[in-house]
């Protein structure tokens, strides 16, 4: 199959074959493709109107993919790899020019570890052949087709993403992280991860990395379900930091049974739109969830990001923090959506949001949706403004600090309780990235 | 040495400070006093090289006229200012301060001393390790943010130390770990010069003051030694300074 823009039946049906799919998939893919012929753009919003959906690669062989040489990726890309100490076998991989990663080799171990408890990990469409039943049973349960114009294409041409599964009581204390680090990069932009984690199981999956991620192709739309089963744990930490030509529309979404914990850490750097509302469904008795994220907006960005979080039930308890930063001109909006259903008395829901501005030019905007019908619950909101004051900077220059380290220093105070939450490397690289992305952009 | 020449400071068109000249000799101890509201702060903010604080004149610290630098350069030359209110940092902790002001002021000095002075100041304030690792004056009293001040400069050691009001606003408990933090720093940096602006005498008197300057409307209107401050305890600034 030669490459080709544009979308349509023949397009899906081909993908679709591509993969050796079962009837029932394919099916799925062509009604998708309807709905997202059918369903008009969003009204709502950061600005999409420049997104011509025919100008688009809708499936790229991975062979054919890693044919760009390293010489067309941008500079300041380079720059950021630079900045960011990323290693050179990794560089080429993230900046979709290699094809092969020699570290994969030590995750066999620990993947070989995990098979022994039952745990499958793979990419979904590995998982669609060895695992039909499961597949089926739960795929597009969280997030159907029709839920919105971006879910349906995903569902259409999806291509790549993980698939996790974690038996009951299987507590996974390493976080599934480095080996889709590398696997990331040649993922497709359409990807399509689906984690179960049965009653009492606990997993930590990590996505993407912090060092940019450049595409010629520049729509990046994802779908994300998980469904946490009685008491489980899931946690997803997703650091993304797409090249400046990206527009990065997401759904993500997670059922949360009873006593159920789902927690999404979500950072959005780099790209030219990001629209992602991470959301929790506190289904059960007792179920909790937290979203807690970052964006940062430079210039020509815009990072329309937040969370949503339904209670359907009672004593269930939920907690947003949104930080934003805003620079160079970038928008940063928080979107959210709180609802609380009737019956779900005892309910506990705060939302936090704080932006920060660099700088005069630069733009935040809170829309934070509240709909609370249960009368007995505790609902709480803050939300503030700042900038990194004159102030601040004198004092810390007082002791000797150069305006930069003081500045950086106190954006990464800020971020502080989002880094708090990160595996250690990705703390250590988020930091520099900071430090990086305020070089020169002091006011 | 840090000597002003004829230092003029306005904020806008507004002159606050006129035409102060003063030598401030290392390892003697000054106290600054005066009115509220007749430029003492604003004196020390322009030392410190804060941005809406402009100067004529000159103020050369080791020799060097050091009117024209950023506020880092200033203490990298060896200047520190405690302010009066000192400011919030949410989420950076006071040890990563320390690290991050240790290696702009002592770039060539090994982190270990940085680390065994830290150890033996948080002991010496009755510092909880804990302590280090909030925010800087995140959420704290204005007595816990005069023992932070008072920490810093213990574990920098600054050859040049302006200290605005550190005695203000603290109960009695909290104004014995000043003095004490003060009292060691004279004994372990005997070198350098402190000017200690205060209302207050019972700090000075810790402390062996060499020479006390009083200030009214941005003008030096008197200067002389220790009685000079007992004076003006009993009987105020009215019969200074005739402007």
């Amino acid at each position: 199959m030669k490459n080709q823009k544009g979308l349509n039946r023949e397009v899906v049906i081909k993908i679709s074959e591509q993969k050796n799919e079962p009837g029932w998939m394919t099916d799925f893919r062509l009604k998708a493709l309807d709905i997202f012929e059918r369903k008009p753009m969003p009204s709502w919003g950061a600005d999409l109107s420049e997104l011509d959906h025919q100008d688009i690669y809708y499936y790229i062989k991975p062979v054919e993919s890693a044919e760009r040489l390293w010489s067309d990726v941008p500079e300041t890309i380079k720059t950021t790899f630079d900045a960011l100490g990323i290693i050179e076998a990794e560089r080429t991989l993230l900046a979709g020019v290699g094809a092969q990663y020699e570290s994969e080799m030590v995750y066999k171990n620990l993947k070989k570890e995990w098979a022994d408890q039952g745990v499958i990990f793979s990419d979904i469409e590995t998982a669609l052949h060895t695992h039909p039943e499961l597949v089926k049973k739960y795929f597009s349960t969280v997030i159907p087709a029709h839920d919105n114009k971006f879910a349906a294409l995903n569902s259409a041409v999806w291509s790549g993403g993980s698939f996790v599964y974690v038996p009951a009581q299987v507590k996974i204390t390493l976080p599934l992280q480095a080996y889709f680090r590398i696997n990331q990069a040649q993922f497709g932009q359409f990807e399509r991860t689906l984690i179960i984690a049965e009653p009492g199981a606990f997993v930590h999956y990590v996505e993407g990395c912090s060092a940019p991620v450049y595409r010629s192709n520049s729509l990046h739309s994802a779908v994300v379900e998980i469904i946490a089963h009685e008491s489980s744990r899931v946690r997803y930490t997703t650091i993304q930091n797409w090249s400046s030509n990206v527009y990065n529309l997401v759904t993500k979404r997670a059922l949360a049974k009873k006593n159920a914990v789902v927690e999404w850490v979500d950072g959005n750097f780099g790209s030219k739109v990001t629209m992602k509302y991470p959301s929790i469904i506190l289904q059960g008795e007792g179920a909790q969830g937290q979203v807690i994220s970052i964006a940062v907006a430079g210039k020509g960005q815009v990072q329309d990001t937040g969370a949503k979080i339904i209670h359907c039930a009672p004593h269930t308890r939920s907690h947003i923090i949104a930080k934003s930063i805003s620079k160079e001109g970038g928008i940063a909006t928080y979107r959210g959506l709180l609802k609380v259903l009737k019956g779900s008395h005892n309910a506990k829901a705060r939302v936090q949001c704080d932006a920060l501005l660099l700088d005069e030019q630069s733009r935040s905007d809170t829309y934070p949706t509240m709909q609370v019908i249960e009368e007995k619950v505790d609902v709480g909101h803050e939300a503030s403004v700042g900038k990194v004051s004159q102030e601040q900077l004198f004092y810390l220059g007082t002791r000797g600090l150069s305006e930069t380290v003081a500045q950086a220093l106190i954006i990464n105070g800020f971020i502080d309780v989002f880094v708090k939450e990160l595996p250690m490397e990705y703390a250590v690289e988020i930091n520099r990235l900071i430090a990086h992305e305020m070089e020169g952009s002091i006011g | 040495m840090l000597k002003l020449q004829n230092l003029t400071v306005s904020v806008g068109q507004k002159e606050i400070v006129s035409n102060f000249s003063f030598e401030f000799a290392s390892g003697n101890t000054y106290v600054c006093m005066g009115p509220n509201g007749s430029g003492k702060s604003s004196l020390v903010y322009a030392l410190a090289g804060h941005p809406l604080y402009q100067t004529a004149g000159t103020i050369i610290l080791n020799s060097q006229n050091i009117a024209d630098l950023a506020p880092e350069k200033r203490a990298q030359s060896g200047l520190f200012l405690s302010m009066q209110y000192p400011q919030e940092i949410p989420g950076v902790t006071l040890r990563i301060l320390l690290y991050e002001a240790w290696a702009f002021l002592y770039p060539n000095k090994p982190k270990v001393i940085l680390e065994e002075r830290i150890a033996t100041v948080a002991e010496l304030l009755e510092f909880d390790e804990s302590f280090l690792d909030r925010g800087v004056n995140e959420g704290l009293s204005g007595g816990e943010r005069k023992r932070s001040e008072m920490f810093q400069l213990l574990v920098l050691q600054p050859s040049y130390v302006l200290l605005d009001e550190i005695d203000s606003g603290l109960d009695s408990d909290a104004l014995k770990i000043v003095a004490k933090a003060l009292v060691w720093f004279r004994q372990q940096v005997p070198h350098a010069m402190i000017l200690l602006i205060t209302h207050y005498g019972w700090l000075p008197q810790l402390l062996s003051v060499h020479e006390v300057l009083i200030i009214k409307q941005g003008i030096l209107v008197a200067q002389g030694n220790v009685e000079l401050m007992q004076q003006v305890q009993e009987s105020g600034y009215d019969s200074y300074g005739q402007v």
